[in-house]
């Protein structure tokens, strides 16, 4: 008998093994665990991670000008940048066509922000070199309309460029130069293009083909106008111009094929891009230019991370930047000098209220929290604001020293937009975030020890010092950590009570946001800070436990 | 604690230097507060204490910084905008993470751990840092929802604010639900339900009660943390969801006016009322767990 029920599996009430029974309970009551955790889980996700995720690959992205220069940056691939020769012609020639793609949609101005962070003066380069470039293509268009008028008209182009009746049209230059319009514009052209180059023209004459198709997108999707009535870009003359120096028309009979021939047969000059980058600016015929875009050209870069330490990549590999340039080091070991004085400050003030509040009976303790709990419980701005008002020269604290004639009325301390104001104010800030996790310590802390030192011949500081204080250290290390990593990325503060000399890292932050745009770089920077306080919280949660975070 | 009789003299100067020590330091603490309060009925547009104040001469003292703050079409704007952000960003706070806490205080939750770090996170990332991820990824959420979408531009920026404020004050509701579930008897639930009771009927009539008070501070640490907020409303919003603290941000920055100190003097009234609302909810909240009240 027993041997049987020892073999036979235990069976629930329904008849289902026990064990496979209780398997299906507990995966219930995961999944319901789960489904409960589930929409918030997606929220944070979407409304917290994504965003964080998005930081960090801005940090690395970098492909502004892959984008903006699509083909010059393929041709500048083949140079080798250790040369003392500049860049051939292909690649001034694509430079051509792409910038003034980028012009006509106001992008190069962008690309000129971006590599200025790298080489001061290719900012105004882009920018001055996007108003020339038409002065070429008005050349050539004199050109072209002394050999027929009909060039200037935007009918004569489309026809020619579109090929004859029932010609195959090239689907797949459309295609691949929407991507790139797209790619440039940040936005897809939306609708559908009515117009598109026959294979013969786009076999025929590449360039203007492409430039062409482009031209068209750009006008009927983008700028929404008749294709047909827009005048061509300068741009499409030069390219026409350039094609027809190779093509050979002998064999063409579609649209426009006189015309054509007639252009070829009145020997226009061959564009030399070279020389009409050179005439924009000297800058473009100067190799260092193209040593820099050529660096910069990858899609991912560790070029900002660079930047966040006073680094550069230059030709020649990684160096440090200028001298003047070297500002984040500094500001990063000033975040750390001052988080660490006001960590310090904290601790100093906040040890002996945290052992009075511990030592106290309860109702005079409870009376003395709430001074501590008021501030931490009072708007950031409102403390922020108090003590703008109490720093100032003309200030509550110089009036008072003033007053008591400690400080002489000519000679009023400075308190106020330097490291003083930003430490007194964040110290103040941050001091109940100290405290509470200081005196959650200390009342466990079992006061017969204490009285068992003393009793064995102990002095006061002695059994303070080699009983009490040790036994209170893991609520130091909790405070410490705490408002350390507060105050690391602090930024409304320093920023309203620092000036110049008392910000930190996050003030650089958001100044590289909001003003300078140089966005990469405020994400590297961004980047470094965070992975330094997960180090921190880390390192918070192996002596702590995060658990153990308590609030009020 | 008290000196006893036996004190050296020694002893006897240290407690007294001790407790002058003590008394300056929450003279530290309190008194940029309590500055603020008789600098807000300053007749005159300074912020310092005029020779007609000390001598507490009514003359010196007025409301007009308060008209001011009431009158001001800006500064009421950005009330206005406050309360709207807050309270809807703290519904959504409440709401999600008291679900979520509930889930997570079941005794079988697979990578709890995991998932407890996602959900403080936005707590422990420095604000500056969420403040330019959402900066960068917000504005892509806020043109999709433009222009894939069609929706109004002002709307589209109200959406991404509460977004923002409701996901940094989760944390909160998410810590503070948790604590309480913590001593949540659960043969509660289970004699509810052995009587009959559905899991929603459960849960609103057994187990919300009970967490009640931790739900409620839980939604006031996300209302003032919304409430509060500047960084990320600086960088996600737009001129026209300005709100109270950014308003007195670029009060502070540019043009310093004193109206400031009277809206600071609302707030303080307002955190107060606030602290004492979390104080009598931690106690209520022990009482019905049964706990000694602390």
């Amino acid at each position: 008998m027993s041997d049987t029920a020892s073999k036979a599996p235990v069976l629930a009430a329904d008849g289902t093994p026990l064990k496979r029974s209780l398997n299906r309970a507990l995966r219930v009551q995961k999944m319901r665990a789960l489904a409960l955790i589930a929409p918030l889980l997606l929220f944070v996700m979407l409304s917290f991670i994504m965003p964080i995720g998005d930081m960090l690959f801005r940090s690395v992205e970098n492909q502004i000008v892959e984008n903006t220069l699509p083909n010059a940056t393929q041709e500048l691939a083949k140079w080798d940048g250790s040369s003392e020769d500049l860049p051939p012609e292909p690649v001034f020639r694509a430079l051509y066509h792409d910038m003034f793609l980028a012009a006509e949609l106001k992008r190069h101005t962008r690309l000129g922000s971006r590599l200025n962070y790298e080489s001061t003066g290719m900012s105004s380069l882009f920018r001055q070199s996007g108003r020339k470039l038409d002065d070429a293509g008005k050349d050539y268009r004199k050109l072209f309309l002394v050999v027929d008028e009909a060039w200037g008209d935007g009918a004569t182009w489309q026809s020619v460029m579109g090929g004859a009746e029932g010609a195959t049209p090239d689907a797949a230059l459309v295609k691949a130069q929407k991507s790139q319009i797209y790619r440039l514009d940040g936005e897809a052209p939306r609708g559908q293009l009515d117009f598109a180059p026959s294979q013969d023209v786009s076999a025929l004459l590449p360039l203007t083909a492409r430039e062409y198709t482009a031209f068209a997108i750009v006008t009927s999707l983008i700028k929404k106008d008749d294709l047909a009535a827009t005048k061509p870009f300068e741009s499409l003359f030069v390219a026409l111009a350039d094609d027809l120096s190779t093509a050979d028309l002998s064999g063409y009979d579609g649209p426009g094929a006189d015309n054509l021939r007639a252009l070829q047969a009145s020997g226009l000059p061959t564009p030399n891009y070279t020389e009409i980058f050179g005439e924009m600016d000297k800058d473009w015929v100067n190799i260092e230019t193209w040593r820099t875009i050529q660096i910069h050209a990858e899609p991912y870069t560790s070029g900002y991370f660079l930047n966040a330490v006073d680094m550069q990549k230059t030709p020649t590999g990684v160096e440090m930047q200028p001298e003047d340039r070297q500002v984040l080091i500094t500001l990063f070991v000033r975040t750390m000098i001052m988080s660490l004085t006001i960590m310090f400050s904290c601790i100093l003030l906040g040890y002996p209220i945290a052992w009075l509040l511990a030592n106290l009976p309860m109702r005079q303790a409870n009376v003395l929290m709430i001074l501590v709990l008021l501030p931490f419980w009072t708007s950031l701005l409102v403390r922020t604001s108090a003590w703008k008002v109490m720093l100032q020269q003309q200030g509550v604290i110089n009036d008072v020293l003033v007053w008591i004639g400690l400080v002489a009325d000519d000679n009023r301390l400075i308190l106020i937009n330097n490291e003083t104001g930003t430490i007194i104010a964040m110290t103040h800030i941050l001091l109940p975030f100290m405290i509470l996790p200081m005196y959650s310590v200390m009342q466990t802390i079992n006061p017969t020890y204490l009285r068992a030192a003393k009793s064995l011949g102990a002095t006061n500081w002695t059994a303070f010092w080699r009983v009490y204080f040790p036994q209170s250290i893991p609520g130091i290390g909790a405070g410490s950590i705490l408002v350390f990593i507060l105050s690391i990325g602090y930024y409304i503060t320093p920023e309203i009570v620092g000036g110049t000399k008392g910000v930190f890292i996050s003030n650089r932050i958001a100044y590289h946001i909001s003003s300078s745009l140089n966005w990469g770089l405020a994400a590297a920077l961004g980047t470094i800070l965070l992975v330094a306080v997960l180090i921190l919280y880390w390192a918070y949660d192996k002596i702590v436990g995060i658990d153990n975070v308590k609030l009020g | 604690m008290s000196l006893p009789i036996y004190a050296t003299f020694g002893q006897r100067v240290w407690y007294y230097a001790f407790r002058v020590i003590c008394a300056i330091i929450f003279i530290f603490l309190i008194t940029p507060i309590l500055v603020v309060i008789p600098l807000s009925f300053n007749a005159e547009n300074f912020f310092t204490f005029t020779p007609e104040m000390l001598r507490l001469d009514p003359e010196g003292y007025s409301l007009k910084h308060y008209q001011d703050f009431f009158t001001n079409a800006e500064w009421q704007r950005s009330f206005k905008n406050s309360l709207i952000i807050a309270p809807i960003a703290t519904v959504i706070a409440v709401t999600l993470g008291t679900l979520a806490a509930i889930g997570l205080s079941q005794s079988h939750v697979p990578f709890r751990r995991a998932i407890m770090a996602i959900l403080i996170s936005p707590m422990i990332v420095p604000l500056i840092i969420s403040a330019t991820g959402m900066f960068f990824f917000y504005s892509k959420i806020g043109n999709f929802m433009e222009g894939t979408m069609g929706l109004d531009k002002n709307f589209v920026g109200y959406v991404k604010v509460i977004l923002a404020h409701s996901v940094l004050g989760i944390p909160f509701v998410i810590i503070t639900v948790t604590a309480t579930l913590v001593g949540f008897d659960r043969s509660l639930t289970r004699a509810a339900a052995s009587m009959g009771a559905n899991p929603v009927t459960t849960f609103f009539k057994v187990q919300m009660p009970l967490i009640l008070p931790g739900v409620i501070s839980g939604g006031l640490f996300a209302f003032i943390t919304s409430f509060d907020e500047v960084v990320v409303v600086l960088f996600v919003g737009s001129a026209s969801q300005k709100t109270l603290p950014w308003q007195m941000f670029t009060g502070l920055r540019e043009q310093i006016s004193p109206t400031i100190l009277a809206v600071a003097t609302i707030l303080v009234v307002i955190s107060i009322l606030l602290l004492t609302m979390v104080e009598l909810l931690r106690r209520r909240s022990e009482r019905l767990r049964g706990l000694s009240p602390g």
